[in-house]
């Protein structure tokens, strides 16, 4: 019962770990560069912008995943369903033509939705109403997700033209980069959604323990179904952006960024056995990944380094995490 | 006096084999009655078909002079009936008030949004909780970090906040200590003096005789006999147990 004071500051180092090293990497950037070239390395709107927009990349596929973990579970089709999504994006605009204008984006992003709520449904049906391990049941529609989209896309990227899609993928709106800005509406959306709601409650207990919902009147199997059908869409929205971005639908568009994604989850505090993690924690967890990734690129250091670093990153996470965990238990 | 619960030959099988033959019993206001029973007896059968997890083969359940027979889990626990499991069904990871509320959460509005009210129902759950004697040392922090038998009030604290007249409980102290099995016996009388009807599941012969207004004996899915603690001994439940020929 006596918390000791020196345990409970250790705690709350613990649990704000994932900050304190975000500004470590951020201010060793900064010192390597200002050292070696004498410039800033973060002051710069280039800079900022570029790690803004490589976050915001991972928190589109890393957003819904935080849900998703949080209730217990996993979802590894994500990396798929951005590049179904883009794919369908890139089909429906090159069928309606270029003299479709925005109506013809507009319906694309729409068709790319839906082809993204398809693999939701299916992954929730699997695993609310089969009982599927959503380990096994995502990674089997991940391998679908991605036959899909490569043979829709006829096994090569889709190129299009389309100037109203290139402004969705490079545009600028109050002086920030649109996807940047759709990630950061999206994660106000879902910190509310799993902070203020019920919802998000239900999903916090639901990976702490099923039985807790189920016996307190919830529908579990429709809850499950609904996260994985966020998880998708966020995941699809990343899709429609790449698409803007780069003139082409891309099969395997969110592949790369699958390992980040999952890895921005867990070094925001979340657990694999669920019932803990923040759409908070996972943006910094994206950001951190962001910059490591940036950092090295701008330091001149072969840019494989990123792997090993994001790698290094998640272990210390998860010692983190089972330190903090070894310290609740000694408190109570 | 009308009894509360009236339970009236309840007979479940499951394919050949039948689980509960014949178990007719009432339950007072206020009383405190235990279905005291071997591994095997058809204590837990009885429970389910009274939460309606299992709808008997036979026999009827009032619950005040209405038929609750064949009515679902969430009907029967509107209609007043509570059963807290041993795992207790807790979200470790959430405080007492998110417990409490679970399934009916309170909210309020921000900005035009609905967001939940975690302060009030914290303020709630510190009330009903200090109403059973349990004084929470810090109602912020996830009920994981509670002790057995504070995590046990929480979840008769639920049964009762949402008006339940009577509350069953299956081997409440099975996985506790001796001092969080006497908090529990403590909170038994305390629902009793509300007024609350209890069913109570128990084979430890301690918690039997400190609890119970009345024992049933179940063997071998029948009721071997209904006892008052006063009038009966260690011995003579423990004979009935093993079944009534010996």
């Amino acid at each position: 019962m006596l918390e000791n004071k020196g345990t409970s500051l250790l705690k709350s180092l613990l649990n704000a770990w994932s900050w304190l090293f975000l500004i470590l990497i951020l201010a060793f950037f900064e010192i390597y560069a200002q050292l070696g070239t004498g410039n800033t390395f973060l002051f710069r709107v280039y800079t900022l912008q570029a790690i803004a927009l490589a976050a915001s990349q991972i928190l589109l596929l890393a957003l819904g995943l935080t849900l998703v973990i949080v209730a217990g579970h996993i979802d590894l089709s994500i990396a798929f369903t951005t590049g179904f999504a883009s794919v369908v994006m890139a089909l429906v605009i090159r069928l309606l033509g270029p003299e479709s204008g925005w109506l013809g984006v507009i319906l694309s992003l729409g068709a790319g939705v839906l082809a993204a709520i398809l693999v939701g449904l299916i992954n929730g049906w699997l695993v609310a109403f089969i009982n599927v391990p959503s380990f096994i049941g995502t990674l089997g529609t991940y391998g679908i997700a991605r036959g899909i989209a490569l043979i829709v896309a006829g096994g090569a990227t889709v190129s299009i033209q389309s100037d109203e899609a290139r402004e969705i993928g490079n545009g600028m709106m109050l002086g920030v980069p649109i996807p940047v800005l759709v990630a950061a509406i999206l994660a106000i959306a879902f910190h509310y959604l799993l902070t203020h709601t019920k919802f998000g409650v239900h999903t916090y207990a639901l990976g702490a323990n099923r039985a807790s919902v189920e016996r307190a009147g919830v529908d579990v199997k429709k809850h499950l179904v609904i996260l994985f059908i966020l998880s998708a869409v966020t995941a699809g929205i990343g899709g429609l952006i790449y698409t803007g971005r780069f003139s082409a639908g891309a099969a395997n568009a969110g592949e790369p960024i699958l390992l980040y994604a999952v890895a921005a989850v867990f070094i925001g505090g979340a657990s694999l056995t669920g019932g803990q993690g923040t759409v908070i924690g996972t943006v910094i967890g994206a950001f951190i990944i962001a910059v490591i990734q940036f950092g090295l690129v701008y330091s001149g250091l072969p840019p494989y380094w990123q792997f090993v670093a994001v790698g290094l990153v998640i272990i210390i996470a998860v010692i983190v995490d089972q330190s903090r965990d070894r310290l609740t238990g000694m408190s109570s | 006096m009308t009894a509360l619960l009236h339970a009236k030959g309840l007979k479940k099988r499951f394919g050949g084999n039948e689980a509960v033959k014949d178990v007719s019993f009432e339950v007072n206001e206020g009383e405190c009655v235990v279905l005291a029973g071997d591994n095997g007896a058809g204590k837990s059968t009885v429970i389910k078909m009274i939460s309606g997890v299992y709808t008997p083969t036979e026999g009827e359940v009032y619950f005040k002079n209405e038929r609750l027979t064949g009515k679902t889990p969430e009907a029967v626990r509107t209609a007043g009936i509570e059963t807290i499991y041993q795992d207790l069904a807790l979200a470790d990871n959430l405080d007492p008030g998110l417990n409490l509320y679970l399934g009916r959460e309170k909210t309020r509005r921000a900005f035009g949004l609905p967001i939940l009210d975690r302060v009030e129902m914290r303020r709630t759950a510190v009330d009903v909780l200090k109403g059973l004697g349990i004084v929470v040392p810090d109602p912020t922090a996830p009920v994981r970090e509670m002790s057995g038998g504070q995590r046990q009030a929480i979840a008769i604290a639920r049964a009762i906040y949402w008006q339940a007249q009577l509350v069953i409980m299956d081997e409440p102290t099975a996985a506790l200590g001796v001092p969080e099995q006497r908090e529990v016996m403590a909170l038994i009388e305390r629902l009793k003096a509300k007024g609350v009807g209890i069913i109570l599941i128990s084979h430890n012969l301690p918690d039997i005789f400190a609890a119970a207004d009345r024992i049933i004996v179940l063997a071998r899915g029948v009721v071997a006999g209904e006892r008052r603690p006063s009038e009966t001994s260690d011995e003579e439940i423990v004979r009935m147990m093993m079944g009534a020929t010996l």
